[in-house]
């Protein structure tokens, strides 16, 4: 079966997904959903599950062995667990790089990244290197970079796992506030039940290799979310529920 | 709070790691040592090892060699005065050290040309790399004293057969490097130019050779130390034309100018040093502002 990219009604589908690698590792097996506009959609799931490999195949990076995944491929964000910045161009030249990739003229992606680092609040930091920036910051211009286009579809491969906690939550924030105002379509990777709750409408949980979809959640909290909403019960007692089929998934 | 809000209200983590800004521990860092004590543990431990060299060649000049075979090793002030201080012996090593700098140099300009070419011709292909690297390492380990006859029944006993000694000393930590370099860009870098469609040539111009800068120059460092030393070898063997500084080594040695033979002998030094430096220099003017190890070793 071979993988297929067409535009449909939903912004991203997945429709019987499976993937074998060569060596004869079946990484995901039989996995369908779908993420439409206005959406935001996180899988948590163990370490090794094909998380990321769902990814790359929304992505078109790699190619899916069973099913097929509608997407515009001409337009997906894609922000990766590093901030894969260039480390020899400064943070407006790393944020103008899609924009250049794409062909669009030097004005235009001027005014593009300055729109988007604005967004970020990146403001000031034009003219850095990323290697005097810190992690929290490099993710900010990896997401602005990618705003540059205006995706429709944003896939997210645990963009903040390698950054401190207080960091991580005040990203989380703030990516919830660009889905807020943006209104893609979002698919997010994490290992944190706490932020996959915080940031999406709906939760879905992955089993251990090969992976597939054996929970789905959806996220009732009305956005803007707050932080003091991490304390709530209701949040409490979600994140609890996802926790145990996690557990679950684990086994 | 929006993103906006919390930029301008000072909400965001400080942008640097560690929550300093780099400029700022610099200064707070050389406010701890006095400027004075920072030139002191520059400079002195060179000029004490300086010292220490200088007393230890007085020692064997005068000290292990009698007057008779004092021609040996020279005392400083001699090689000074004689090599150094008489303009007529000085402005000849100069002459030669000239016609080496230029041998060096067009050897070294076209081993960057050749080594850039095929290395990048080599990142294009794993094919290409595994048909072409194997020849790269046979011509490296070439020893030039067994391929002399054959440079100069190829290209003479003139200026063109010392450029080709330079450009085979010094082609191969170009071809390496730069080919490293090439292949040193970060899979998720690649992975983004594969998302966006980049063709080949963007990838290259934009990814590949940036990053490759590094590499680049460190290769590019070590052979502009080579060319210098092929350039003096292949005066040696390749006397005709210009007298270079491989040349004038060789009569001193022959006539016994002790003086001016150690003259030579520094000031070839001190070109592949300069060479060193040149290049040190041009490497951290072109990647020191964004790549951490510039400026120090290759």
């Amino acid at each position: 079966m071979t993988a297929t990219t067409t535009t449909t009604s939903k912004a991203l589908s997945f429709d019987g997904i499976g993937m074998t690698f060569p060596d004869g590792t079946e990484a995901l097996r039989d996995v369908s959903f779908s993420v439409d506009r206005g959406e935001f959609v996180t899988i948590v799931g163990p370490s090794g599950c094909g998380k990321s490999t769902l990814l790359k195949i929304a992505s078109g990076l790699l190619e899916n062995t069973e099913g097929t995944v509608s997407v515009d491929r001409e337009r997906i964000g894609y922000v990766f667990q590093d901030a894969t910045l260039l480390h020899w161009r400064t943070i407006q030249r790393n944020v103008e790089l899609f924009a250049e990739l794409h062909g669009i003229a030097k004005d235009e992606r001027r005014r593009l990244a300055k729109d988007a680092i604005d967004m970020v609040g990146l403001n000031g930091f034009e003219n850095h290197y990323p290697k005097s920036l810190s992690g929290g910051m490099k993710m900010r211009a990896s997401l602005a970079r990618t705003l540059t286009l205006q995706p429709p579809v944003f896939l997210f491969d645990e963009p903040f796992g390698a950054v401190d906690e207080i960091t991580r939550e005040h990203l989380n924030e703030e990516t919830q506030q660009l889905f807020q105002r943006e209104g893609f379509a979002g698919l997010f990777i994490t290992h944190s039940i706490g932020e996959a709750v915080f940031m999406s409408t709906r939760v879905l949980v992955m089993s251990a290799r090969p992976g597939q979809i054996v929970a789905e959640f959806d996220v009732p909290f009305e956005y803007p979310r707050k932080p003091e909403l991490r304390f709530d019960a209701a949040f409490a007692a979600l994140s609890g529920k996802v926790s145990a089929e996690l557990r679950g998934a684990h086994s | 709070m929006s993103l906006q809000e919390s930029a301008e209200t000072g909400a965001i983590e400080s942008p640097f790691v560690g929550g300093a800004d780099p400029s700022t521990m610099n200064a707070g860092s050389m406010r701890l040592k006095s400027r004075g004590r920072v030139a002191a543990e520059t400079i002195l431990p060179p000029f004490v090892m300086g010292v220490i060299f200088i007393s230890f060649w007085y020692a064997v000049s005068y000290g292990v060699l009698d007057e008779r075979r004092r021609f040996l090793l020279r005392p400083p002030h001699q090689v000074l005065e004689v090599g150094f201080l008489d303009w007529n012996n000085f402005s000849e090593i100069l002459n030669g050290l000239l016609s080496s700098t230029k041998v060096a140099m067009i050897g070294l300009s076209i081993s960057i040309m050749i080594g850039f070419f095929l290395a990048t011709l080599m990142s294009q292909a794993k094919v290409v790399e595994r048909a072409i690297f194997p020849f790269m390492v046979t011509l490296q380990a070439i020893p030039i004293l067994a391929i002399v006859p054959l440079i100069s029944f190829w290209w003479g006993t003139g200026q063109r057969s010392r450029v080709v000694v330079c450009i085979i000393i010094s082609l191969f930590p170009i071809i390496v490097n730069t080919l490293f370099g090439l292949q040193s860009a970060e899979r998720g870098m690649h992975d983004l130019f594969t998302l966006h469609q980049a063709s080949r040539v963007t990838r290259l111009r934009k990814l590949m050779f940036p990053a490759a800068l590094p590499a680049i120059f460190a290769g590019l460092r070590i052979s502009a130390g080579l060319s210098v030393i092929g350039a003096i070898v292949g005066d040696f063997f390749f006397g005709l034309g210009d007298v270079g500084i491989g040349q004038l080594l060789r009569k001193y040695a022959n006539n016994l100018w002790g003086e001016q033979l150690l003259a030579a002998v520094i000031m070839s030094s001190a070109l592949g040093v300069t060479v060193f430096l040149i290049f040190g220099w041009i490497q951290n003017m072109a990647i020191g502002k964004w790549h951490d190890t510039a400026g120090g070793g290759a």
